[in-house]
């Protein structure tokens, strides 16, 4: 019998569903037993919906996905596989059998996710066999203006949500004229709701590393940070495996593969600010200060990191640079938009069936994105927007469903590609409390440098939450439209440039959502407490008295056997009686 | 104090002329001490032949840094945009319950756990979602926190 693999996603999501326990049970089993089985790890494939997540390779059934596997029958079930006998339930991909989700996966086009979940992300033969550090090679043997002409034509653009011309941007730094010169890869993912670039360097650092080296060739560099948030421990610890091994086998340190380039490679653990992510305060963090963004010009081309010449590029930017220089600008193109080509990834989560991490060609509709890509809703509630690009970025509604996916497309929207966060919201989600929740979060972050992003933050957020507890009045909707000028206009760096427009997409799509928490103080999803009333309804209740004794404050009164009643006066809206309830008596409206 | 010190010392100079240290340092002076109290911090400038205030600077500038004695259990509730969309708050008002906090407070009488909000695990798809030390729990709902809690108090 030929050798059977088994790998098994251990990404910090597979981790968290308790893909572990699945992978000690087989090591467990196959060291009592052992069989021709190749047990390995590997990252995520993207389907954390579906985590943990086993693939089996080998036996007469050929490749198959298993999700949600559980170590209770994981040991049976390889057992069968390799007898040929496939599993009842569960089998998510598959070549030769019904995959839940073979359809899934055909919408999409990985190039930075090429290898996730694939390989094994702490082996440095694994990326070897898939090509890795071709590229590199094939960069080494050729002029510098030639790669960087390369990256250009492909017409990539940055990753991280700006969208500038990559080649154009190294350019500016191949031409500073300087002893020294910095790249660095941005990694400090801040949004919440976005884990891109988690899963990227978790599951291919590798990758990452080759295009860090090669744009740091064409740029004359020789060396180069990787700014990675402390928050992501796994991904800390694959880079560190990955850059020892490349060190090792002389693809980064002194004269690299035999030439006379030496590219010395650091990691940088960031340390908890949001605004960190831009790239003058990324820089001013690196040096050990505060983060606080300066002001621009000078670029990081010509002055970055202790004043020389820097070269900042976002993830999944590093990630596409080897498999261009392999497969060559005109392949990008093939896929995406004319001004957008090639793909991006999108971290899709929220109230959507499919949640986990797609990369799809530019150009795709968001309504194929959300209904095949993503398999579509997860709850019987219809669609009401997507939330894409975090607090930078905006809502956008069920009506522009069929707006595609590319910079200049999203951008008209008020929304902004961003970095790659998806939140798919159903009609559970008050929009007014959306723009509350972003502004919570940049009035907390903003580094407080600049007065209008300081205090105009933290002014709007006050003025949402009035309007979220029933106390607005119809001016204030004017007062956040002026505030949303005057932080834009007065703010040094894109956090505050951009911390209004979570408040003006929804101003712009669901105004009426706003009125009618203003004027009606009615919250039509049901979320805002504060408008919130509950409620007996007489002919459910049966008197069993369940929701008096939960409630906290004592406002139910009633007999036994008989229908009980809210008294609103003391009522906190805190929802213990309405989930104490058999019921269904209590009702919130 | 002395022992301290010697403790301090090894990490500091573990660091000695190298550039842009000052954060990776203090992340590694808490690791030994769990906490930057204000002597550590003068120490750690003196060290450096800085201005004390500019440690304070930065310690105060970055959410990782923490100012006072934490719990032995770091409980981190993500408050992330797909958290927030599947109930975070009911998650944290879980918690908040359970380990029987008062306002104002993030660590337990008894100092074993010490509550905090993060902006984002990076855990989307499981949200809601927490994490105890460096274990991740997702697909939560308020009434599991109890029992995850318990695993931890020993």
């Amino acid at each position: 019998m030929s050798e059977v693999t088994v790998k098994v996603g251990l990404a910090s999501c597979g981790m968290a569903a308790g893909a572990m326990d699945v992978y000690r049970v087989l090591e467990e089993y196959l060291k009592a037993s052992p069989k021709p089985v190749k047990l390995m790890q590997t990252a995520c494939i993207g389907m954390c919906f579906e985590e943990p997540i086993v693939e089996f390779n080998g036996s007469i059934l050929g490749q198959m996905h298993l999700g949600k596997a559980s170590p209770a029958n994981i040991v049976q079930i390889l057992e069968d596989y390799m007898e040929g006998i496939a599993p009842q339930e569960n089998v998510i991909l598959a070549e030769k059998l019904d995959g839940r989700h073979n359809a899934l996966l055909q919408n999409q086009q990985r190039i930075v996710l090429r290898n996730c979940g694939v390989i094994d992300p702490k082996s440095l033969s694994d990326y070897e066999e898939k090509g890795g550090y071709k590229a590199l090679k094939k960069a080494l043997t050729m002029d510098r203006e030639e790669i960087i002409a390369e990256i250009k034509a492909s017409g990539l653009r940055g990753r991280g949500g700006a969208g500038f011309s990559t080649g154009l941007k190294w350019s500016f730094a191949a031409k500073a004229a300087s002893d020294k010169k910095y790249v660095v890869c941005n990694a400090d993912e801040g949004d919440p709701g976005a884990f891109m670039d988690r899963s990227a360097l978790e599951g291919d650092p590798h990758n990452v590393i080759e295009g860090m080296i090669i744009g740091a060739y064409a740029m004359g560099a020789d060396e180069g940070y990787i700014y990675c948030r402390a928050e992501y421990p796994m991904a800390i610890e694959h880079l560190k495996i990955a850059i020892a091994a490349a060190e090792a086998k002389g693809y980064l340190g002194k004269n690299i593969l035999g030439t006379s380039y030496c590219f010395e490679l650091h990691i940088k653990e960031g340390a908890g600010a949001f605004v960190c992510g831009e790239e003058t305060a990324l820089m001013q963090s690196i040096e050990g200060k505060r983060g606080m963004p300066i002001i621009r010009p000078p670029f990081p081309a010509e002055s970055g990191l202790w004043g020389k010449p820097t070269n900042i590029n976002n993830v999944e930017t590093w990630a596409n640079i080897a498999w261009i220089m392999i497969n060559g600008a005109e392949a990008f193109h093939a896929f995406g938009t004319e001004k957008s080509p090639g793909t991006k990834v999108f971290a899709l989560a929220g109230k959507i069936a499919g949640s986990g991490l797609i990369e799809v060609p530019m150009g795709i509709p968001i309504r194929d994105i959300i209904y095949k890509v993503g398999g579509g809703m997860k709850t019987d509630k219809p669609f009401k927007a997507v939330q894409m690009g975090g607090p930078s970025g905006g809502c956008i509604p069920a009506e522009l469903i069929d707006t595609i996916v590319d910079y200049d497309s999203i951008t008209a929207t008020g929304a902004i590609m961003g970095s790659g966060g998806m939140v798919v919201m159903d009609t559970n989600s008050c929009m007014v409390d959306i723009a509350r929740y972003f502004l919570n979060f940049t009035q907390n972050e903003s580094c407080g440098k600049c007065t209008f992003c300081r205090i105009g933050t933290r002014r709007m957020l006050e003025i949402l939450t009035r309007i979220t507890e029933g106390k607005g009045k119809l001016e204030d909707i004017d007062t956040l439209q002026e505030l949303s000028e005057n932080i834009i206009k007065g703010s040094l760096c894109g956090l505050g440039q951009t911390a209004p427009n979570p408040v003006l997409t929804t101003l712009r799509y669901f105004k009426d959502e706003y009125i009618a928490h203003i004027v009606d103080k009615h919250c039509t999803a049901g979320v805002c407490t504060a408008l919130l009333k509950f409620t007996i309804d007489p002919d459910k209740c049966i008197g069993c008295t369940a929701c008096a004794r939960k409630c906290p404050v004592n406002c139910i009164s009633g007999t036994v056997k008989h229908p009980h009643v809210i008294d609103e006066s003391k009522c906190i809206k805190c929802g213990a009686c309405q989930k104490a309830c058999k019921f269904d008596a209590v009702i919130k409206v | 104090m002395e022992q301290d010190n010697t403790k301090l010392d090894a990490i500091l100079n573990s660091y000695r002329d190298k550039k842009g240290i000052l954060i990776p340092m203090l992340q590694a002076v808490q690791n030994e001490l769990g906490f930057l109290s204000k002597n550590t911090m003068k120490y750690v400038a003196d060290f450096m032949q800085i201005p004390a205030a500019e440690i304070f600077g930065v310690a105060t500038f970055y959410s990782m840094f923490r100012l006072k004695q934490q719990g032995k259990h770091i409980v981190r509730v993500c408050k992330g945009t797909a958290c927030h969309v599947s109930d975070a708050d009911g998650i944290k008002a879980a918690l908040i319950d359970a380990l029987n906090l008062p306002k104002g407070e993030n660590t337990t009488a008894d100092m074993m756990f010490t509550l905090v909000e993060v902006a984002c695990l990076g855990c989307c798809s499981l949200a809601p979602v927490i994490m105890i030390d460096d274990m991740t729990f997702g697909k939560l709902v308020p009434e599991a926190i109890p029992a995850i809690l318990d695993k931890f108090r020993f």
